[in-house]
């Protein structure tokens, strides 16, 4: 035991001699955190509209200066041909064109109702869709505005409740996914990477010929980078409650325990990889560029889980990141205790134990 | 030596940073043909030495011309002018023996038809035909070190820098790479040699000590063991390298 | 020029030598095209509702019925209270409750006005809140076709009162399919991600092994290695963007609709602006783990912040000024332009204009940087 403890220091003497590596490791993060919680929001907002009023009667005007009044829209004003639609959705600048037809307001009064065409630049879906809702709710509510007796007499409201999120927090949203994901990134590929390149430099030779268990090498090898991922884990959770204001609601014990237990998958995984490759590159082609784009996706915190065809929803239960996703939420934000994670903790229990396994076997038959 | 022409010059030639002076006014000059051996333990400042020389590095103050080119502006002059073999790297090691010999004959200017008729020369020279199109990683150390020298003299510089070319080589091979300089001396190329072997030092024209940054010796090795009232020039560097004060590169 | 013909020679001979590397510099990003995609999807359905219902009447039955059926909803649950229902947010089975208070349909005839509860896990981002979006919808298609309401409005369409009629109609997207607008921008990204930080990683390898002094040593000019780096890096990324284009084509059905030389000439530009990007991050990390994290660092920023899968335009404004400052922003903008608009030169020059800022700043700087001599 003393003997590992001497083992441990001499790593961290390693980790710590590269200020400057230590530098990127822990300022990486942090900045990303700070740019996501107060840049990332899945509202649309914003909306380039061009308004092309062939009427510029009293209603038409009103109702724009509705659509301006919204924080939605930067209005645009310019009366054009239908032929001119093309040309200003090819030049990009313009995402949503409102039409109102000549004669608008008088075809409202004498004829009782009139039309008003919304086309939106359909690229992006979400986008036109949220415009198109926006627009209507807008158009809807100046109707029942102007026109009151055009409501109706019995009237159905809604109360609405945001559980969780009372203030509207937009980074809550996003802050829990990105947080899974920079400490599974991180911590994989730190992991990975510097085992391989002691291996390279041809160190790890030296390593194995020492008194020790091979295992206990590995072991050494990995407690630097635990103890750095929790500490990383700490600065990203003062960060997300003083800056960006996202309580923990839960117990702070079991939101410890599980990131411990979450981080130690990483590594495991990290364990892995590094026992399957020599070369550096390889190993941060895999723990990077592999596994960079699948666990932002199949984490599921940009695009629902529930969306997918039921093929990736199986791929994504074998990403660690996506339970620890889930238990974050969870205990983070619902504060919730243990028994409703019990299923989640057990599976990533599950998978750092495979992980391990994996790897030591991997490991033992290389000295063979 | 037959001719007195002097292809190094150096002339208090300091490299500091900060406070620490990693190469503090080094003067002496290296005549054309010598085998120059540049001596000094771990953190004496040889290396940063050899690599100012070499054009990798600006002096601090100071100055020496290398091949009649200055070290402080004209270190692309220098480069055309010199080969360079280190013991960290030499050779790309995914490349065969031809590509490596190919590619450095080439940008040192060797035209592709000299190229061709030379290389399967030098690979006969070195025993090397069987070995000829694989890969230099597959080598064996003593190999690749013969190599490595015989492509960084393969353009006939006017001098070649050799850092510590004969680490972790054995005995035999070690021999027969010294024969190897000789014969490249014997042409007319300056070899400025730096190692830790001390009886390669014996091997040397003339041999420098560096202690601390400073020039402590600069002499034959026989004038330094008398000098020094020693047999043996481990004995001579024993003695100068104690007083040192820094250890460590 | 001489040296630059021997640079490339090498530079070629060692990549292809590299099988491993090679494959996967190619495969990796091809295998995910073909697979990410599929798992991008916003539209919402299925949502899971929990719903209270404390009047049991004719009317809140025929409520629960028409949002039942309305192919939005799952209803998973009808609880007796909003505590029980409360249970099913916490474990995660559903995504909205409904209160409909006791007394409803007595009191909505009675006094004209009744406000239903609907309680939304925000945790749950937008899936949630398009849920309370779609249920408000229905309870509004409810309420206006109530018989008591039917009556009504009989009555005030006799008088002069007017009712604006919306039609919308889609544009280059009638079936709002995610794919396209999506598609488009993965291979953007890993474009990206092979183009700027394969050169990265391999000059600063160069480094930590040792080479890149054998190199310095020689008379082989700045600006020659830098070329003799970035040619053999741009063919690739140009390779792969090709390959790319065809599975987009091949298993997406995605053509361009503008011109597909326009569409590569953009794609070259972005390359060296990419390569530059690399480069410049080689000059300033000494070993393969800095230059990791460094790239780490920006693709994140890009992934995220670049309107791959967000909306930039919705970002607060100094958000939307870093953004300004990637060039995939501008990059994904005019491949979404061409590709799904078929916008033109001209469309397309401002953007066009700031990656060739870019390609000339960032080579500029990355071979300034460069050095030699220390």
């Amino acid at each position: 035991m003393k003997q590992l403890l001497v083992f441990v220091k001499k790593e961290f003497k390693q980790v710590f001699r590269d200020p400057r590596t230590l530098l990127i490791m822990f300022g990486l993060p942090i900045a990303q955190i700070v740019l996501f919680g107060f840049a990332l929001t899945s509202e649309v907002k914003n909306i380039d509209i061009l308004i092309s009023d062939h009427s510029k009667d009293v209603v038409t005007t009103e109702i724009v200066s509705k659509i301006k009044a919204t924080n939605y829209f930067i209005v645009h004003e310019k009366t054009m041909g239908d032929q001119e639609i093309e040309k200003t959705f090819k030049g990009g600048k313009i995402q949503c064109i409102l039409i109102f037809p000549d004669g608008f307001n008088n075809e409202l009064i004498h004829q009782g109702k009139s039309e008003v065409q919304i086309i939106a630049d359909g690229t992006d879906p979400n986008t036109a869709k949220t415009m198109i809702n926006y627009l209507t709710t807008i158009l809807n509510e100046y109707q029942l505005q102007k026109f009151p007796s055009s409501a109706l007499r019995y009237q159905i409201r809604t109360e609405p409740r945001m559980l969780f999120n009372e203030e509207d927090n937009g980074s809550m949203n996003y802050i829990p996914g990105v947080m899974a994901l920079i400490l599974m990134l991180v911590c994989t590929a730190l992991t990975s990477v510097s085992i391989v390149k002691e291996k390279e430099l041809g160190t790890m030779e030296i390593l194995l010929v020492s008194p020790f268990r091979p295992v206990m090498v590995l072991v050494a090898k990995a407690v630097p980078y635990f103890i750095l991922s929790l500490v990383n884990f700490t600065i990203i959770l003062l960060l997300s409650v003083f800056l960006l204001h996202i309580d923990v609601r839960g117990s702070l014990l079991l939101l410890y325990a599980e990131s411990a237990l979450f981080i130690l998958t990483c590594l495991s995984l990290g364990l892995l990889i590094s026992n399957s490759t020599n070369a550096q590159q390889t190993a941060l082609l895999i723990s990077m560029m592999g596994m960079m784009l699948p666990t932002i996706i199949f984490t599921g915190f940009i695009f629902p889980l529930e969306n997918m065809p039921w093929i990736l929803r199986t791929v994504s239960n074998i990403v660690p990141s996506k339970w620890y996703f889930i238990i974050v939420k969870a205990v983070m934000l619902k504060g919730l205790g243990f028994r409703f994670v019990w299923k989640e903790t057990l599976i990533l229990i599950f998978m750092t134990v495979v992980l391990l396994s994996v790897a030591l076997k991997k490991f033992k038959i290389r000295l063979q | 030596m037959a001719m007195e022409e002097k292809v190094i010059v150096c002339k208090e030639l300091t490299k500091r940073f900060g406070d620490f002076y990693a190469v503090d006014k080094i003067s002496f000059d290296v005549s054309k043909g010598e085998i120059f051996g540049f001596l000094g333990a771990n953190g004496a400042g040889k290396t940063t030495a050899m690599r100012i020389l070499c054009g990798l590095s600006y002096p601090s103050s100071g100055d020496a011309l290398v091949a009649g080119f200055s070290v402080r502006n004209q270190q692309e002059s220098i480069k055309k002018n010199i080969g360079y073999m280190s013991q960290r790297f030499s050779l790309y090691e995914n490349l065969s023996i031809l590509e490596n010999i190919e590619f450095f004959g080439g940008v040192y200017g060797v035209s592709r038809k000299e190229i061709k008729d030379r290389s399967y020369k030098l690979v006969g020279e070195l025993g090397l035909q069987k070995e000829a199109k694989k890969m230099v990683g597959s080598l064996p150390l003593g190999w690749k070190q013969k190599l490595a020298f015989s492509v960084s003299i393969f353009h006939h510089p006017k001098i070649v820098f050799l850092d510590e070319p004969t680490g972790g080589v054995d005995p035999v091979t070690r021999r027969q790479f010294w024969d190897m300089i000789y014969d490249a001396s014997a042409s007319g190329i300056t070899i400025f040699v730096t190692t830790h072997y001390m009886d390669e030092a014996e091997y040397c024209n003339r041999i420098s000590v560096m202690v601390d940054g400073k020039m402590e010796a600069l002499d034959t090795p026989g004038n330094l063991k008398t000098k020094y009232g020693s047999d043996s020039m481990e004995d001579v560097f024993y003695k100068l390298a104690r007083a040192a004060k820094r250890t460590g590169d | 020029m001489r040296n630059l013909r021997f640079l490339l020679q090498k530079e070629f001979r060692q990549i292809f030598r590299d099988k491993i590397i090679l494959a996967m510099m190619l495969g990796v990003p091809i295998i995910q095209l073909i697979i990410i995609p599929w798992a991008m999807n916003l539209n919402i359905k299925n949502i899971n509702l929990s719903v209270v219902d404390n009047d049991h009447s004719t009317y809140s039955q025929q409520l629960i019925t028409e949002i039942g059926s309305s192919g939005y909803f799952r209803i998973i649950s009808a609880d007796q209270s909003y505590r029980q229902a409360l249970e099913h947010i916490e474990n995660g089975s559903s995504d909205l409750i409904m209160e409909l208070p006791d007394g409803f349909e007595r009191n909505l005839i009675k006094e004209g006005r009744q406000t239903i509860g609907i309680s939304v896990d925000a945790i749950n981002g937008s899936r949630a809140s398009i849920g309370r979006a779609y249920l408000g919808s229905v309870i509004n298609d409810f309420n206006a076709n109530l018989k008591i309401n039917q009556v009504n409005l009989a009555d005030t369409l006799t008088k002069t009162q007017g009712f604006i009629e919306i039609t919308y109609s889609n544009w280059f997207n009638p079936h709002a399919e995610y794919k396209y607008f999506f598609v488009p921008g993965v291979l953007v990204l890993l474009l990206t991600m092979i183009g700027g930080f394969m050169t990265a990683l391999n000059i600063v390898r160069e480094k930590e092994v040792g080479t890149i002094e054998q190199i310095n040593v020689t008379p082989i000019k700045k600006w020659e290695f830098i070329l003799g780096k970035l040619i053999p890096f741009w063919i690739i990324g140009m390779i792969l963007f090709s390959i790319g284009l065809c599975v987009i084509w091949g298993v997406y059905g995605i053509t361009s609709t503008g011109s597909l030389p326009l569409l590569y000439v953009v794609a070259g530009i972005y390359m060296i602006a990419l390569l530059g990007f690399g480069l410049l991050i080689s000059t300033y990390c000494d070993n393969q783990i800095q230059a990791m994290f460094v790239a780490f660092f920006f693709i994140l920023i890009f992934i995220l912040m670049s309107g791959l899968f967000t909306s930039v335009q919705s970002m607060p404004p100094w958000a939307q000024y870093i953004s300004e400052f990637t060039p995939v922003e501008h990059f994904i903008k005019i491949v979404r332009m061409i590709v799904l608009k078929g916008s033109g030169f001209y469309d397309v020059l401002t953007e066009l204009g700031y990656i060739s800022i870019f390609a000339i700043v960032l080579n500029g700087w990355a071979i300034w940087n460069y050095k030699k001599t220390s």
